[in-house]
This record gives C-alpha cells, sequence and structure tokens, in this order.
C-alpha cells in the first residue's frame, strides 16, 4: 500500500521536530517527508491530515494481553485492536499468562499467534522467576533469544532479594532492563484500596504506600550494587517519586513509569464500593497525584504506560474484596495524558511525547521505530486535539472495566499505520 | 416515611430522618413493653435474614422485630469461607428476589456487601453489619439509649474504647453521634486506633484514663480475640492491663455515666463483670431498644415501598 498523508502537524519528539509536512508511506516504510510532495496518483491513498497531529505510533510497555489462558477478559486480537484505537503501535506483553511467559516455546507461540491475528506490534516480556513463583529464575538468555525485550514478575513482586540482586546482575549480559512489580506483601497484608482516610470510610483493608516505596527503596539499592537496569512499574507514591529523584541524582541506573490514572484519579474514585477504581498499586492522595504530576516534569518519571488489565464484567461486580485488581487503558491513555498534561498542565508536547515513544523505545532497544524519518517502520498515527469521545461508546477491548468509561474525552486517534498498513480509520478497524 | 429503598450506612442517613427513626422507635417501644407485642404493619409480607457471619442478637433482634410487626420470617445462615466457591452474593439476592421477598436483612464479612446487593436488586436490603464498614441499626439504638437517658446530646462527652479499626460499631456511633453534636473521643492502643478517624471530627487517645474524663458515656466495644495473633497487640492479658474500663475507673466520674456495650460481652476483658452489672450499665436496654429501632426502619422502609398500608 502506497499513502500520502498530507499537510499535518507534525511531532517528533525522539529530534524534538515540529513542523507541518506531507509524509510518503510505500510498503512498511517511511519514504519521504516535505512539503507539497508530488507523487504518481496510481495506487495512492491520500490521507488530509490538516488540522491535526501525525505522531510516531506510541509504544506501550505495560500491557496484560491475557493470551494464552485469559481469553476470557482479553486476546491479542482484542488487545492490539484497543491499542490501534488508542494509538499505540507496539506493545510490550506481560507474562502474567497461563502459561506464564517463562519458557522459549509459549514465547514463540506468542510471537506466532501475534505475527497472525495482532493489528499492532507485540513483543513480549519474559517472567524473571519460573510461573512468577519468586523461588527459580528463568532461562533469561534463551528467552532474550527467543524474542523478549524485558523481564517482569509483573502482578506479583519479587520478594526474595538474594533473588533480585542476582538477576539484577545476570541480565547485564543481555542488555534487558528488570521490570520490578515494588511491593511487599507483608505490608500489603491483604489490602484492597489505598490506606487511609477512604478505606477507613469504606471499612476496607488498606495499603499503605509505604508498602511500594519499601521495596522500591529495596530495588534502588540493589540497582546501584549491581549497576544492573532497572525499571520500576506503576509508580504511584510521591515517596516512590522523590526515592527513584534522589536516585537518579545520584547517578543509578534506574527508570520508571506511571500510568495515567495515578495523575488523573485519586482514592475517591474508590467511594461507593467501585471495583472499576480497583488497581494494584491502588489509586492514591491528592498530594501523591501532586507529586506524580511533579515527577513527570523534572524528568524523575520517564515514561506513561497503560497497565491495561482486562477483567471481565462478573469479576469486576463482586464484592470489592473479591473483585479482581486492574483496570483497561489502552484506549484511553494518550486523550488523558493529552488533557491532563499537555492542556491543564502546559506541559511542552514533545516533551509528553517522549514519555510515550522515546523513552519507552530507549528501554527496550527498539530499532528503527518511532521517528518519522525515511526508511523507519512507518508506525504513525494521526490525533485530532479537537474530537471528543466518550469511552464507553465503542470499546475495542473485550472488557469494560475503566473508571472513564462514563468520561468525555478530548483528544481522539483518527487514523493508525502499523507497518504501513492501515489498522484503525475513522472509527474502523482493518485487518 | 424513609425516602429510600434501602438503608446501608448512617454516613449519607440526614438527621431529619434519624429523627424520624427514633421517634418511630419510641412509639413501637411503648407499644411491645405493653401486654399488645404484635402491631401487624407488616403482614403477609416475607423477610430474609441472610447472614454470611455467625451472629445471635441481631438476627434474633430483628427476627423479633419482623415478627411483631407480623411478617414472615426465613433464616439463611452461611459462613463467609463458602461464598468463594458457592454461590456469587448477587445471583443469591437474585434467586431470594424470584421468590417474591420483600426484604433482605444482610450481615457480611465483607465491607460493601449490602451495598453491591442492593445495587443488584429492587428488594430492599437492610445492612445488619458489612465488614469494618457500618452496622446501622447498632448506631441508631445506641443513639436511642443515650437520648433516652441525656436528652440534648450536643456537647456532650461520649468515649468509645476498644478496637475502632476494625468495628463497624464505632463508626456507625459516630456518624449519628456527630450529628446531634457530640463530642466523641477514641481510645485503644494506636495500632487499632489510625490517625485518619479524625478526618471524622473526632479526637483520639491512647490513654484509657485520660480519655475517659468528663465522659458523659462510655462506649465499650467488644475485643475479637483473633487480632493479638495478627501482631497489632501483644497480647490479651496486655490489652487488660491498659484498657478494660473497670469500676475503679469510673467512679471519679460524674454518677450518671452511662456505660454501654454492643454485646455479646467478654467479661473481665474489655470490661469488668462488676461494672457491666451496676445501674450505670444499660447494656441491657440496649438490646429492648433494638428491636424498637429495627422495628421502626422496617416499618419505615416499608412505606416506602408502599407496601404497607397501615398507619401507626
Amino acid at each position: 500500500m502506497k499513502i500520502l498523508i498530507k499537510n499535518g502537524n507534525i511531532f517528533d519528539p525522539t529530534r524534538n521536530f515540529n513542523k507541518i509536512s506531507d509524509i510518503y508511506i510505500s510498503g512498511n516504510k517511511i519514504k519521504k517527508i516535505g512539503k507539497n510532495l508530488k507523487l504518481p496518483i496510481k495506487n495512492l491513498k491520500i490521507i488530509d491530515a490538516k488540522g491535526k497531529w501525525v505522531l510516531p505510533g506510541l509504544i506501550d510497555i505495560h500491557t496484560h494481553l491475557r493470551e494464552p489462558g485469559y481469553e476470557g477478559k482479553e486476546t491479542i486480537k482484542t488487545g492490539t485492536m484497543a491499542a490501534a484505537k488508542g494509538g499505540i503501535t507496539t506493545i510490550c506483553a506481560m507474562p502474567n499468562t497461563n502459561p506464564t511467559l517463562d519458557t522459549v516455546p509459549v514465547i514463540e507461540y506468542l510471537i506466532l499467534k501475534s505475527e497472525k491475528e495482532a493489528l499492532v506490534n507485540v513483543l513480549p516480556i519474559g517472567c524473571i522467576t519460573k510461573k512468577e513463583e519468586g523461588k527459580e529464575i528463568t532461562e533469561i538468555g534463551s528467552l532474550v533469544k527467543a524474542g523478549i525485550v524485558a523481564i517482569s514478575d509483573d502482578g506479583k513482586p519479587v520478594s526474595d532479594s538474594f533473588i533480585m540482586y542476582k538477576v539484577l546482575e545476570y541480565t547485564k549480559t543481555f542488555n534487558i532492563p528488570v521490570i520490578s512489580h515494588s511491593e511487599d506483601l507483608n505490608l500489603v497484608n491483604g489490602g484492597v484500596m489505598n490506606e487511609g482516610e477512604i478505606s477507613m470510610r469504606l471499612g476496607l483493608p488498606g495499603i499503605p504506600s509505604a508498602a511500594e516505596e519499601v521495596m522500591v527503596a529495596r530495588d534502588i539499592i540493589l540497582a546501584e550494587r549491581t549497576k544492573g537496569t532497572l525499571h520500576i512499574a506503576h509508580v504511584s507514591t510521591k515517596g516512590s517519586v522523590n526515592l527513584i529523584r534522589d536516585a537518579k541524582k545520584r547517578g543509578v541506573k534506574i527508570t520508571c513509569e506511571t500510568a495515567p490514572h495515578y495523575f488523573t484519579l485519586t482514592e475517591e474514585a474508590a467511594l461507593g464500593y467501585n471495583t472499576n477504581a480497583k488497581i494494584n498499586p491502588p489509586l492514591r492522595t491528592k498530594d501523591d497525584v501532586k507529586a506524580i504530576i511533579e515527577g513527570l516534569k523534572d524528568g524523575t518519571i520517564d515514561i506513561i504506560a497503560s497497565d491495561h488489565a482486562p477483567h471481565t464484567k462478573e469479576e469486576k461486580n463482586r464484592e470489592f474484596n473479591f473483585a479482581p485488581f486492574g483496570i483497561i487503558g489502552l484506549e484511553t491513555e494518550l486523550a488523558l495524558t493529552y488533557q491532563k498534561l499537555i492542556l491543564e498542565e502546559k506541559m511542552d508536547i514533545n516533551f509528553v511525547l517522549k514519555k510515550l515513544i522515546t523513552n519507552p523505545i530507549k528501554l527496550i532497544n527498539l530499532k528503527n521505530r518511532g521517528i518519522i524519518k525515511p526508511e523507519y517502520f512507518a508506525d504513525i498515527v494521526i490525533f485530532d486535539p479537537n474530537k471528543k469521545f466518550i469511552p464507553k461508546d465503542n470499546i475495542a477491548s473485550k472488557s469494560s472495566n475503566s473508571p472513564f468509561l462514563d468520561w468525555k474525552l478530548l483528544g481522539k486517534v483518527d487514523t493508525t499505520i502499523v507497518n504501513g498498513k492501515i489498522v484503525w480509520d475513522n472509527d474502523r478497524f482493518y485487518y | 416515611m424513609l425516602e429510600q429503598k434501602d438503608l446501608l450506612e448512617l454516613e449519607n442517613l440526614s438527621k431529619e430522618n434519624i429523627e424520624l427513626i427514633l421517634d418511630t422507635a419510641q412509639k413501637f417501644k411503648k407499644l411491645f413493653t405493653k401486654s399488645v407485642k404484635k402491631f401487624p404493619a407488616l403482614k403477609g409480607k416475607t423477610i430474609v435474614n441472610l447472614f454470611y457471619e455467625p451472629s445471635t442478637r441481631t438476627r434474633n433482634s430483628f427476627e423479633l422485630a419482623a415478627k411483631r410487626l407480623g411478617a414472615d420470617v426465613i433464616n439463611i445462615v452461611s459462613n463467609t469461607s463458602s461464598i468463594m466457591k458457592g454461590e456469587s452474593l448477587i445471583d443469591t439476592g437474585k434467586t431470594l428476589e424470584a421468590m417474591k421477598v420483600d426484604f433482605i436483612i444482610i450481615r457480611h464479612s465483607i465491607s460493601g456487601a449490602p451495598n453491591l446487593l442492593a445495587k443488584n436488586i429492587s428488594a430492599s436490603v437492610i445492612n445488619a453489619g458489612d465488614g469494618f464498614h457500618e452496622h446501622p441499626t447498632q448506631g441508631l439504638l445506641d443513639l436511642f439509649t443515650i437520648k433516652d437517658k441525656i436528652k440534648d446530646i450536643k456537647g456532650k462527652k461520649i468515649v468509645i474504647v476498644g478496637d475502632i479499626a476494625h468495628s463497624r460499631v464505632a463508626k456507625s456511633n459516630i456518624f449519628a453521634l456527630k450529628k446531634f453534636g457530640a463530642n466523641i473521643t477514641l481510645v485503644g492502643p494506636s495500632t487499632l486506633v489510625p490517625e485518619s478517624f479524625k478526618t471524622l471530627g473526632v479526637e483520639i487517645d491512647y490513654d484509657l484514663k485520660n480519655a475517659i474524663k468528663n465522659a458523659d458515656v462510655i462506649n465499650i466495644l467488644r475485643i475479637q480475640l483473633e487480632r493479638q495473633t495478627k501482631n497489632l497487640f501483644p497480647s490479651i492479658s496486655e490489652y487488660v492491663k491498659f484498657y478494660k474500663v473497670t469500676e475503679d475507673l469510673v467512679s471519679s466520674l460524674d454518677s450518671n455515666v452511662i456505660i454501654m456495650h454492643p454485646g455479646p460481652m467478654n467479661r473481665e476483658i474489655e470490661i469488668s463483670s462488676h461494672l457491666a452489672d451496676t445501674k450505670k450499665s444499660v447494656i441491657l436496654e440496649q438490646v429492648t431498644n433494638g428491636i424498637a429501632i429495627r422495628m421502626a426502619v422496617l416499618y419505615l422502609l416499608s412505606l416506602f415501598k408502599n407496601i404497607s398500608k397501615v398507619s401507626l
């Protein structure tokens, strides 16, 4: 397919580039960029992007695709549809599937199945320990050869400090990040939401912010000692932001991410026993939200990721304590980020886009993607900053567990192109 | 009548509605403490006691209240451990609804379970205690008992002693009493009296003797004996040493001080046996008043649902 995107406002955060220009795509690559490109009319799809933003496709380093094993919640197909609709052209799939992504055959299965069914690029993340049990490390080198881009026991912490210590050491050979789900389970102690005023009112067992911070502190110390590559997933507290900021100042090799809900919502979202606000780590206080935004502004927080965690209606429509943790996020990530950080907080557009594109690419060493430049893969998103949408009207994910379902969001993805092929355009998917 | 289908919590119940319940309860109390115990406003109606946690007094109190209103009552008693494998709460609720029950009175170990049930069925739901959330009829009967002794509780000092963190009784008491202007002090081991309670406008103390100074009411909570195994306090004997309310402690207070306990009591643990049986104690009156309150709640909710035509 040959595509010409005309007169779009191009943002390329990696090169701090912003101008109105045309982009010509042929095959799976970007071929030309320039004003008033003159091209043969034959077999050319022309997209008028006047007044819209043209961006490299987003990279989401924290998605739960649920396949294999939990296809009732999500599949590779529906999960990647949600990604395409949200302007995300590459996702990293977390390994807490069933079976877990801890052996070469399972990784190969995921890659092959994705080649057949996925609408966007899928890159697997392998387990740190077998079955995420926290006991025995996986064959990390072989998994890297099979195609994983990082390791994580996401959903569970690596409670054994010795294992974390050695894994940060061992992975240096393979140049992949260790993504830490930082949570001290003894401090969590059966908690289901942030410990504080709201948990007290609702009578729900609380998770103190210390449960996250104690583990973040431990992992920083281990990363400092080993010089391994540590990435902290879903940072949610002020204390974690402070610990990471200090560590970076000392030169520790550490990056971290947060998710849109941690800079948009507080623990109050759980009032009325709203299980669509039951997330791990939990939604915190106003003070924490402020600190997360500060961390995003001063560069302490490198990456915004969705932590897309689909669960069925039946699983969520239960007693609060029994409902699973997690919300979907792929379809709302860009709009929430645009609304909150760019419009409300007035952060620079390319500075924010770096957290959705440039920094994720750096973290996982992704080659030839994420830059709008000839001979790069044509992963492109056309975003209309003036168009509104209500998430529940048209959910692509198989699940609908989101606290944002009824929100009126500003900033909608019109078109998503993956590897030179249109997969989402004007409210329609193309397979 | 109460302009609502359910009674789930006192946090959002207005002062006016609370007064209405107390006034109605007063009338019922007069009736059933005389010779005629029945007032058949709910004749032909069906009430289910759905108890997922062991309870004798609350369940019997609701059952008697319902029967004195002429309703038919069935009891379903289950333990929470069977919830995980068994039928979901919503399915249980819908099944009972299909049997055309009018009220479901639920006790559950998980906070918010009554809210979930109420949202998913059209029958009236009454919370008979959920997790660490609320126990609204207990809060109402405690308020009723206090107001029976002290007409205007504005500015009066009410001390609640014990495991506040895990007490639905404490929370319903706080919400109800605050609406009538009482000053509340919470006291207990610091691990069981979280700072977050200050946001409800109460005082916190960890020293029993200091906390009960000038108290008009002392409401003593039952200590759950299993909390010590979770390292929230070291031992029962240490708890007794620091937090048992004794006659000796109370003797320095105004002779009209009222001693309350929601029951069942652990005598000689949170309360001295002798104190429980003195004239200061209103513990048995609380039990009597509980029936009156529950009759009032059932009756007033039934008026909203237009299922009772009998006027009091």
